[in-house]
């Protein structure tokens, strides 16, 4: 609830508190920009908070990987550039893909091939190598896999938070428990948005509502080809860490990691899961993939299971994100980032400010524009799980 | 034991204190409190917990026990091991 004289106006308004909004408002209040950020609940509650973490380079489009590279450069050092209060539990455990399709491996072998060119320290690797390096992952049946040891996890609910803190210490107001209800704009032009029942106006308003932009944006006629995609993940109990990376399989959609309090995360894609904004459980999901991840880590078959969650993915029809200006003037849009955005906050934050001052953006992101859907120039991100 | 020692949640190790300290800052249900503390994510699922701390943020609030959310309480409950998960039974070949 906001104070009887507050003041309802700011530089740039920014809807949703996962990673993407938290790191816009620290990039832009940093940058001496008054901005106020609306989230619906608390900071990293929507996909963020629900999401496995990674923090890989391993991507199939070259702008993917240029700004996972840049990611990858901001981590080490985040925890203390963003004040130290939260921990942020960042890894570096690796990523490990394995293959048991022809297709899948040479897609493997396509993606390293482009991280190679972009100085991304990725390898190909036989089953013979990923026995010898990790004797516990039962190769039977793979023909191939790619690997980058840089990558790694982070805490994210850590990262958000940490984000969204050192915002509010830089001056902006993070408010939570604000639901933004709609969008405000006058012509084509963005005038703020009704937030908690209040109006608040600015010129420039950024969304960062994951797949709750698509509502959003249509409060003032922007149509966002994003849906909303709910994915399951299990959590066990911790064991003694032994750095298991990250290993994930094209051909199932399956992945498991250890997190670094020692519990293992595994999850899998399910196209019969229902396409749905709501974080319900599915039973069946633990039997799906208990059943295709203890085929490739049998020792794990005596670890407990805690419980599980859901999260909803933003899909966009190729993959990609969605970062661009609206046809509403000053409108701004980050999202769609269909299951791997939580590790691209660093990148989202900085080109967020960039758009803002008008700045040339520090990679080519014309892949990501919004026209691309009604021109029907679709560049697809094949490292998509 | 000063109150401030109390181990509130035996499985993460979380002391009286550590949750207080959150309180303080303005983390007002169990949700919030699990996000940054890990409270109630072990083994017991707050089993133990959940009313310790539930009733500390009724009493930090000012809220009576039943306006205190809860948090989400997520399958399976119980602790099941992942082979049983798979097969139904421990072993695949059993």
């Amino acid at each position: 609830m906001s104070a009887v004289n507050e003041r309802k106006t700011a530089d740039a308004i920014i809807v949703g508190g996962g990673v993407h909004g938290a790191s816009a408002a620290y990039c832009l209040a940093k940058s001496g920009v008054d901005v106020v950020l609306f989230e619906r609940e608390y900071l990293s509650s929507g996909g963020s908070g629900r999401s496995a973490a990674g923090l890989r380079q391993h991507f199939g489009t070259e702008v993917n990987c240029r700004l996972a590279k840049y990611n990858l450069e901001c981590f080490p050092t985040l925890e203390d550039e963003l004040g130290g209060e939260h921990k942020l539990e960042f890894t570096q455990w690796g990523y490990l893909w394995i293959a048991y399709t022809d297709e899948s491996k040479a897609q493997l072998e396509k993606n390293v091939a482009l991280q190679q060119g972009l100085d991304i320290p990725s390898e190909n690797l036989t089953p013979q190598e990923i026995k010898r390096r990790w004797p516990y992952i039962d190769v039977n049946r793979m023909i191939g896999g790619a690997f980058c040891a840089r990558d790694g996890h982070i805490n994210p609910h850590a990262l958000t938070m940490a984000y969204g803190r050192a915002a509010q210490k830089l001056g902006a107001r993070v408010r939570t428990y604000a639901p933004v209800e709609r969008l405000l704009a006058s012509g084509d032009r963005i005038k703020g948005v009704v937030a908690a029942g209040e109006e608040w106006s600015a010129p420039r308003v950024l969304l960062t509502a994951g797949p709750w932009s698509t509502p959003l944006a249509a409060t003032v006629g922007v149509d966002l080809p994003v849906t909303p995609e709910r994915h399951n993940l299990l959590v066990t109990e911790p064991i003694e860490p032994f750095e298991c990376p990250m290993t994930l399989c094209l051909d199932d959609g399956a992945y498991f990691k250890q997190v670094p309090n020692g519990s293992f995360f595994f999850g899998r894609d399910d196209q019969d899961e229902p396409k749905v904004f709501e974080s319900g459980n599915s039973a069946k999901f633990l039997e799906g993939v208990t059943k295709s991840v203890l085929q490739r880590i049998p020792s794990l078959k005596g670890v407990r299971v805690v419980h599980q969650w859901s999260g909803p993915y933003d899909v966009t029809p190729d993959h990609q994100a969605i970062i661009d200006w609206a046809p509403v003037e000053g409108l701004w849009i980050n999202c769609g980032w269909s299951g791997h955005g939580l590790q691209f906050g660093p990148s989202g934050g900085r080109l967020a400010k960039e758009m803002f001052f008008g700045e040339r953006t520090f990679a080519d992101i014309r892949n990501f524009r919004l026209s691309r859907f009604a021109e029907g120039d679709l560049v697809i991100e094949p490292a998509f799980i | 034991m000063e109150f401030d020692d109390v181990v509130v949640c035996r499985c993460e190790e979380v002391t009286m204190k550590e949750i207080l300290s959150w309180v303080d800052r303005g983390y007002r249900n169990l949700d919030e409190l699990k996000r940054v503390l890990r409270v109630g994510m072990g083994q017991c699922q707050g089993r133990g917990c959940r009313d310790i701390i539930m009733r500390e943020l009724a009493r930090a609030t000012g809220e009576p026990m039943d306006k205190i959310n809860p948090g989400t309480i997520r399958p399976p409950v119980k602790p099941v091991k992942l082979g049983l998960c798979a097969w139904g039974r421990e072993d695949a070949s059993g």
